[in-house]
């Protein structure tokens, strides 16, 4: 009986990843296409890859997309944090419960919706001053930076909830200033929640294409949107052959920091028995 | 010294506060204030007065937006069940496995679905090789599949994208929730379809609900996957949307648009909410 | 030694009297101020030699002579480059609008005039070209192509040799059929077909025009631009209408493509370089526009985008693969009947973008989203019904 499930498990597993990866292998597959398209595999080469490093438009996005992912990323984790501790302290309902309903828009609210009211915002403001050519590098790091303030905050509230309130408490009693013991005491215990923000907002950052569309001006092109006036033409196989690099960079990432936490943890309980 | 702590926090989350007024909350009044008015900036409903007309797009969005996120509810559920059945290392590979697609752009992996769904596109000619060698044996006379520019390509270029969005919220809650509980169920006698409706189902309606939200939202105003999948029959509210700030010059109409859709999108969360409310209600 | 001082002498002459009247011609103004800035250029997506295939990158080629940062962006419509210049958003300094949108941007005030002392090279553009209705005193733009619209057909998917915009609305191509996602195009294949101006101001034959193009909507695979490229060379789509000069580029790839000048007449266009009002850096921008008609680099720009030129150097120049192309340049008798957009006037553009919208909206059956999206909320109520009596029950019972 458990067997006959696991079985069926296993090809539904199977089913499912296949439906994932199959456009992820084909696009690796054409980044070795020897011709120009994207949809005929002429045969295997690497001409793309060596393209890419010429292609300096798109290594210009991908510096835009760097650039433009860290700055909001770590404005955003600084911010986020504090607020997450401010909104912690409060002990008013209506305050706390009001902020958490306006962190909640941007996650609930169509990306679209979002990317247009800033639009609007920058332009109105703008015109307010005269001034045109007002979308760039600052409004588009602006647009970032709010929309990953809610992923940070939420990362960090239920690791604040978890730490001991008494600890602050306990530092100052032995003679912190709040602040010291907020740096010495809350945030290293809270480090996880950050952590873990900052990569969702970095990630988020770097993969977001509708809102940057409406807020990027002239000489802020990102990626995505270099990628977006790409589609609308030809999409040539040194885009792929970029993902391609993408995708096997974050894998290795991924895998060394599994297999890392995986031996830390083996470490960890060996240790642990050991004591015992 | 207690003073001085709270006026500490007080004074952390002021900046925060300040940045979501500005850039939250005056957004939105910009687009309340850009849907009511014209060109000119005078008060106006007729932006409002034409969504009428749109009407239609509105609900085929809403339509394809729905049945995508079923459809990721379908295929997702009993493979986060499965991940969370399994040991922690199997685990972790899982979740990493189906975060991992979500790295790769966007925009080019609806690409890579044009490819494969296209006349002369991998899946396609496969298909259509199968019908031959059907009509060919069996004398039939079936059609050749044709798989792009439907609306079909557009739900399936919807699940492919945001179906990561459902399995992980719903396997998070899985894994929070008790297993003892399931046991004691167990225990009391309930057969595994009686355990599964009222404690596994029950246990894992906030992730649905999460889920829910983070695949209807972005598939109902979505406009690239439809202008790459879609062709002609399927243009979405997204689309009209972009239309009028990118080519038709109509921000007005577009603000209004805007306006009406994030309307609607709260509607359709407040229902889905209210549904997870009760069934909170009948556990506790 | 007498002699060799001599022979050195004399070839330094040769060499002296080679030089100089470039020299005169050419007095080559300092620019080095320029150096270290940035201009920002909007153009149409593949309507520049960008370096690909060993072509000559010509923005890299700008940059390494001037030393002026070429931040070079595409737009994909005329309608789309008006709305990124009015909205305000963004700053361009060399943008290369056609006709009829030239006239609406210098009507409305958004066009600087340019200075052609800074772009001598303007004498190179053929006189036909110059002083056309959207610029008659020439002040604000230099011709970069010129060209028709046609109809692009697969020859292994199509049956005989169309020379008609009606086989554009030939079921047996159904699904196989793309048009412009554009309003002005797309009318104006409507209008050319019903006999109509592409220019008219009636509002009667916008409508008529509309009832033509929604007759024809079921039929369409997809509303497209630049995309189009990938769906003919594919073979994804059997026919199309698009620029001429596009036409040879997929020719190159796809030889199964061919190509006509449908009877009922074809639009004309001209694209031009202009300076928007607001450019930030001006002068550079009209030392592009120079830069952009010097021999060398027009004939690069001709070669790889493939549409006729406007420029009298590259006409003769041995290094112009496409002299004399009978596409791009026909002979009389192959010349269809053509017209050149009007900038229309205010209310028949707002006419017109509402029945473009409407076009887009329309003609689809949504009966499958009203069936679909009934049953669901039938459902949601009725499980909401049940639930309800479920709890009432409950409550009784307890």
């Amino acid at each position: 009986m458990t067997k006959k499930t696991s079985l069926s498990s296993k090809l539904y597993t199977a089913l499912v990843f296949i439906f994932l990866y199959a456009p992820i292998a084909v696009l690796i597959l054409f980044s070795f296409n020897s011709g120009k398209s994207t949809s005929v595999f002429e045969g295997f080469s690497l001409y793309w890859y060596k393209e890419l490093f010429n292609d300096a438009a798109t290594l210009d996005a991908f510096k835009n997309s760097m650039i433009v992912a860290v700055a909001s990323s770590i404005i955003a984790t600084v911010m986020g944090t504090a607020a997450a501790t401010a909104i912690f302290g409060y002990k008013n309902k209506l305050l706390k419960s009001s902020i958490m309903t306006v962190t909640n828009i941007p996650m609930m609210n169509p990306e679209i919706v979002t990317g247009i009211s800033m639009m609007l915002l920058f332009v109105f403001v703008g015109s307010l001053f005269g001034k045109t050519g007002t979308l760039g590098f600052g409004t588009l790091i602006i647009a970032h930076t709010t929309f990953e303030l809610p992923y940070v905050i939420l990362n960090v509230l239920p690791k604040l909830r978890q730490t001991d309130p008494h600890l602050s408490e306990a530092a100052q009693d032995l003679g912190c200033t709040p602040f010291q013991a907020f740096f010495k005491v809350v945030l290293p215990a809270i480090m996880p929640g950050i952590i873990s923000g900052l990569m969702m907002a970095f990630t988020l950052s770097v993969d977001d294409f509708i809102i940057s569309y409406f807020v990027s001006g002239t000489s802020s092109q990102t990626l995505p949107i270099r990628i977006f006036s790409m589609t609308k033409r030809r999409v040539t196989p040194d885009m792929y052959a970029l993902s391609t690099l993408i995708f096997l960079a974050i894998l290795v990432l991924l895998v060394v920091s599994n297999l890392v936490s995986a031996h830390g943890d083996k470490k960890l309980s060996k240790k642990g028995g050991a004591k015992k | 010294m207690n003073q001085k702590s709270s006026l500490m926090t007080k004074l952390s989350g002021s900046p925060y506060i300040v940045w979501a007024v500005l850039f939250i909350i005056v957004p939105l009044c910009m687009v309340a204030y850009y849907a009511f008015t014209d060109k000119t900036g005078a008060f106006t409903i007729d932006n409002m007065a034409q969504i009428s007309k749109y009407a239609d797009t509105f609900i085929l969005s809403i339509w394809l937006g729905l049945l995508a996120t079923v459809i990721c509810l379908v295929i997702a559920y009993p493979l986060a069940y499965i991940m969370a059945s399994k040991g922690p290392e199997k685990q972790s590979t899982m979740t990493m496995l189906i975060m991992l697609p979500m790295w790769m752009n966007f925009l080019l992996r609806t690409y890579s679905w044009m490819t494969i769904l296209e006349d002369n596109g991998l899946l396609t000619s496969a298909l259509n090789s199968v019908v031959d060698f059907i009509n060919n044996t069996a004398g039939l006379s079936l059609d050749p599949v044709h798989l792009i520019n439907t609306r079909g390509a557009v739900v399936v270029g919807m699940v492919y994208n945001f179906l990561p969005y459902m399995i992980l919220p719903i396997y998070t809650v899985m894994l929070k929730s008790d297993r003892s509980l399931v046991e004691a169920a167990q225990d009391l006698g309930g057969n595994r379809l009686d355990v599964f409706r009222n404690v596994t189902l029950p246990l894992s309606v906030p992730g649905i609900v999460s889920g829910f939200t983070m695949v209807f939202v972005p598939s109902v105003s979505t406009f690239y996957i439809s202008q790459k999948l879609g062709g002609t029959g399927t243009i979405l509210i997204g689309d009209i949307i972009e239309t009028q700030f990118q080519t038709a010059n109509n921000f007005n109409l577009g603000a209004s648009l805007s306006f009406v859709l994030m309307i609607l999108i709260f509607i359709c969360l407040a229902v889905m909410n209210r549904f997870s409310d009760d069934d909170g209600g009948v556990i506790i | 030694m007498m002699k060799r001082i001599m022979c050195i002498i004399a070839s330094l002459l040769v060499i002296a009297s080679c030089l100089c009247p470039v020299a005169m011609a050419q007095p080559e103004k300092d620019y080095s101020h320029l150096k270290g800035t940035t201009i920002n250029v909007y153009n149409w997506g593949e309507y520049i030699s960008d370096g690909s295939e060993g072509s000559l990158d010509v923005n890299k080629e700008f940059e390494k002579r001037y030393g002026i940062t070429v931040n070079y962006t595409n737009f994909e419509s005329n309608e789309n480059m008006y709305n990124k210049l009015i909205s305000g958003g963004a700053n361009y300094d060399v943008v290369i609008p056609s006709d009829y949108m030239i006239a609406k941007l210098a009507e409305e005030g958004l066009l600087a005039e340019l200075d052609y002392e800074n772009i001598p090279n303007h004498k190179y553009i053929l006189d036909k070209y110059k002083g056309l209705y959207f610029d008659p005193d020439n002040k604000y733009c230099v011709p970069y192509t010129v060209g028709m619209v046609g109809l692009i057909y697969n020859t292994k998917m199509v049956d005989g040799t169309p020379d008609s915009w009606s086989i554009m609305w030939d079921e047996r191509y159904a699904g196989k059929i793309l048009i412009f996602n554009n309003p002005r195009d797309t009318f104006g294949i409507a209008q050319f077909l019903l006999g109509q101006s592409i220019n008219t101001t009636d509002l009667k034959d916008w409508d008529a025009a509309i009832e033509k193009l929604k007759e024809q909507n079921p039929l369409v695979a997809s509303y497209v631009m630049d995309e189009i490229f990938g769906k003919m060379e594919n073979n994804e789509a059997a026919i199309a209408a698009y620029y001429a000069g596009d036409f040879l580029t997929m020719h190159d790839v796809n030889p199964d493509l061919a190509f006509c000048y449908p009877k009922e007449g074809v639009n004309f266009f001209v694209d031009a370089m202009c300076i928007p009002k607001n450019a930030q850096n001006k002068e550079a921008a009209e030392l592009y526009i120079n830069f952009m008609c010097e021999e060398e680099i027009a004939v690069a720009n001709a070669n790889y985008i493939c549409y006729a030129t406007p420029h009298a150097l590259v006409l003769e120049s041995d290094d112009y693969d496409l002299k004399g192309d009978p596409i791009l340049y026909p002979d009389e008798a192959n010349t269809p009947p053509t017209e050149i957009f009007e900038n229309l006037d205010y209310e028949t553009q707002q006419y017109m973008s509402m029945l473009w919208n409407e076009l887009k909206i329309e003609g689809n059956s949504n009966i499958d989203a009203y069936v679909g999206l009934s049953a669901s909320v039938v459902l949601v109520v009725v499980y909401m019904i049940y639930k309800f009596i479920k709890k009432k029950k409950r409550e009784a019972y307890y």
